[in-house]
């Protein structure tokens, strides 16, 4: 078997080889090299049925119109483009925003960004499965409340929202439902004519496509308008200029109508392999499943392993690529902002795997996994202090620590 | 994160790990940390009547640069004296391990979990 073994399939996936073959023909001479702006020669022409091609298998995945689809280049950038160009937009009739704590950190930094421009916003917690309580998310809202942002997948946890319910609240009180749904397109069914979503950001590079392309849903009926973030030529509808990059647009479109094809059987296979990767982990002492165990995609498993510390045992694991936390903060020293807003103290979440399985994971990789983890595991715990203190009945908590 | 040779080295064949018998009075005992912050160090030491540290042992939860400094001091305060293991510093670890500017608090904890196995063992022994 070839290691390390690939389970981190929920920060960025493989370019499928199909999706490749696609994006190869749009580069060279001899392919669809042109500007899809040019409409004086049919290099340019080409170009252009390429993304509307591309833009309509897009719409497919999600069930809306090809032209409520904006090319971006990211999950990121339409999180910027849709929270800051609706709040600008429609600041007259109120500044008041509202998010939840387990967002990604594309969400709750624009959030930021936009208090510092004397926009309010209120975080709302999630509950201890990871899911907001709609309760608490309509009593957050106000009269002068504009946006509402709640991701459908979460990226940590894999933790699906009832975006269905939140979208109804939402346009019973006229407030624009946005929704990052970067680690949820091709994972679960999304139908646009049925949410009561107007906003939803999407991304290439999580299901098989290409990295540095991505995509916002803007509705149409009812119509939202945007403040848009970068200007220039005036492409897509003016909501975000920039020449279109062709090769990276057909790659998405390519994947996203393989995903189309292919989710349903796709899901069933992750979800056998994730009953078998938890089978073979959950009877190690003191492991905990973060996140509801049902409202949940397949792909995504984040489980604690109580008296190991998390970098040490990504360490030990050096054969399996997996992160503690998500990539983007793996950097920093800080224990999962989302582990900790379900509840999770500080060393559980210090101590927590997120395994993510996708198109290419094999049972030989997840047997391996099990093996992998079960030896870090008795390793760690051997050499671990906290360890010993549990086994001997040691409450922790009753302890003196020195903090440092 | 990209560790040294050395780091990697001790994290895989750590040195020294296990405990004491905790009732055996020639044994002091320093626990440092907090499992919050990440990382929790358990250093004992053996010292013989002539005060000098004949043994050392460590149980480390943290990091790979936790455990590799930690290891690292089990080597260094053997054959030591009390006074003599007392002057060990934290940058002398850091450097050892070519720890890097994130990981500088792990050889700050090693050096803090030396010095409370020393009081530990002065309270002890009334010295």
């Amino acid at each position: 078997m070839k290691l390390p073994i690939y389970l981190d399939y929920a920060a960025t996936t493989p370019v499928d080889p199909r999706v490749a073959e696609k994006m190869m023909q749009y580069l060279t001479m001899d392919g669809d090299f042109g500007n899809p702006a040019s409409r004086s020669h049919r290099f340019g022409w080409q170009a252009e049925e390429a993304i509307e091609v591309a833009r309509s298998q897009i719409a497919e995945l999600v069930n809306a119109d090809p032209r409520e689809i904006v090319y971006t280049s990211g999950a990121t950038e339409s999180n910027n483009l849709a929270i800051k160009g609706a709040a600008q937009f429609y600041h007259k009739k109120g500044k008041h925003l509202i998010t939840c704590k387990t967002e990604h950190k594309a969400v709750l930094d624009t959030m930021r960004a936009l208090e510092r421009e004397g926009f309010e916003v209120t975080y709302l917690d999630v509950e201890s499965n990871g899911l907001v309580d709609l309760a608490k998310l309509e009593a957050a809202m106000r009269p002068d409340t504009t946006v509402v942002s709640i991701m459908m997948v979460n990226n940590e946890t894999g933790v699906v929202q009832d975006v269905a319910a939140i979208g109804e609240l939402c346009r019973a009180k006229g407030i624009i439902f946005h929704v990052d749904a970067a680690q949820a397109a091709g994972k679960v069914a999304i139908d646009l004519q049925t949410l009561k979503v107007d906003l939803m950001s999407f991304s290439a590079h999580k299901i098989y496509g290409p990295k540095g392309i991505g995509a916002l849903y803007v509705r149409r009926k009812p119509r939202i308008r945007l403040e848009a973030q970068t200007h220039g030529g005036g492409h897509e509808r003016g909501m975000r200029s920039g020449t279109l990059p062709t090769h990276q647009i057909v790659g998405m479109g390519e994947a996203f109508r393989i995903a189309k094809v292919e989710m349903a059987a796709e899901n069933e296979r992750f979800a056998k392999l994730r009953q078998r990767l938890w089978d073979g982990i959950q009877d190690i002492e003191q492991v905990f499943l973060n996140g509801d165990a049902t409202h949940r995609v397949p792909g995504i498993t984040n489980i604690s392993f109580n008296y190991v510390e998390g970098e040490s045992l990504i360490m030990a694991l050096k054969d399996i690529a997996v992160s503690s936390g998500s990539a983007c903060t793996s950097a920093s020293l800080e224990p999962s902002y989302v582990l900790r807003a379900l509840g999770l103290t500080d060393e559980l979440a210090h101590s927590s795997i997120r395994f993510s399985i996708g198109r290419f994971t094999t049972e030989e990789q997840i047997d391996h996994t099990i093996k992998i983890v079960h030896e870090a595991i008795d390793k760690l715990r051997a050499m671990s202090p906290l360890w010993d203190m549990f086994k001997d009945g040691i409450d922790l908590n009753t302890v003196a620590w020195v903090a440092h | 994160m990209a560790y040294s040779e050395k780091v990697i080295d001790h994290y895989e064949n750590p040195r020294n790990v296990g405990a004491f018998a905790k009732d055996d009075p020639t044994v002091a005992t320093g626990m440092v940390g907090a499992p919050a912050c990440g990382d929790v160090m358990k250093l004992q030491i053996k010292v013989n009547e002539q005060g000098i540290i004949e043994d050392a042992k460590f149980k480390t939860y943290g990091c790979g640069s936790a455990i590799a400094s930690s290891s690292l001091v089990t080597e260094w305060v053997k054959g030591k004296s009390l006074d003599e293991a007392a002057q060990i510093k934290n940058t002398d670890i850091a450097q050892e391990l070519a720890l890097p500017p994130v990981k500088i608090h792990c050889s700050i904890l090693a050096e803090d979990a030396i010095k409370a196995a020393i009081a530990d063992y002065k309270s002890r022994h009334g010295s």
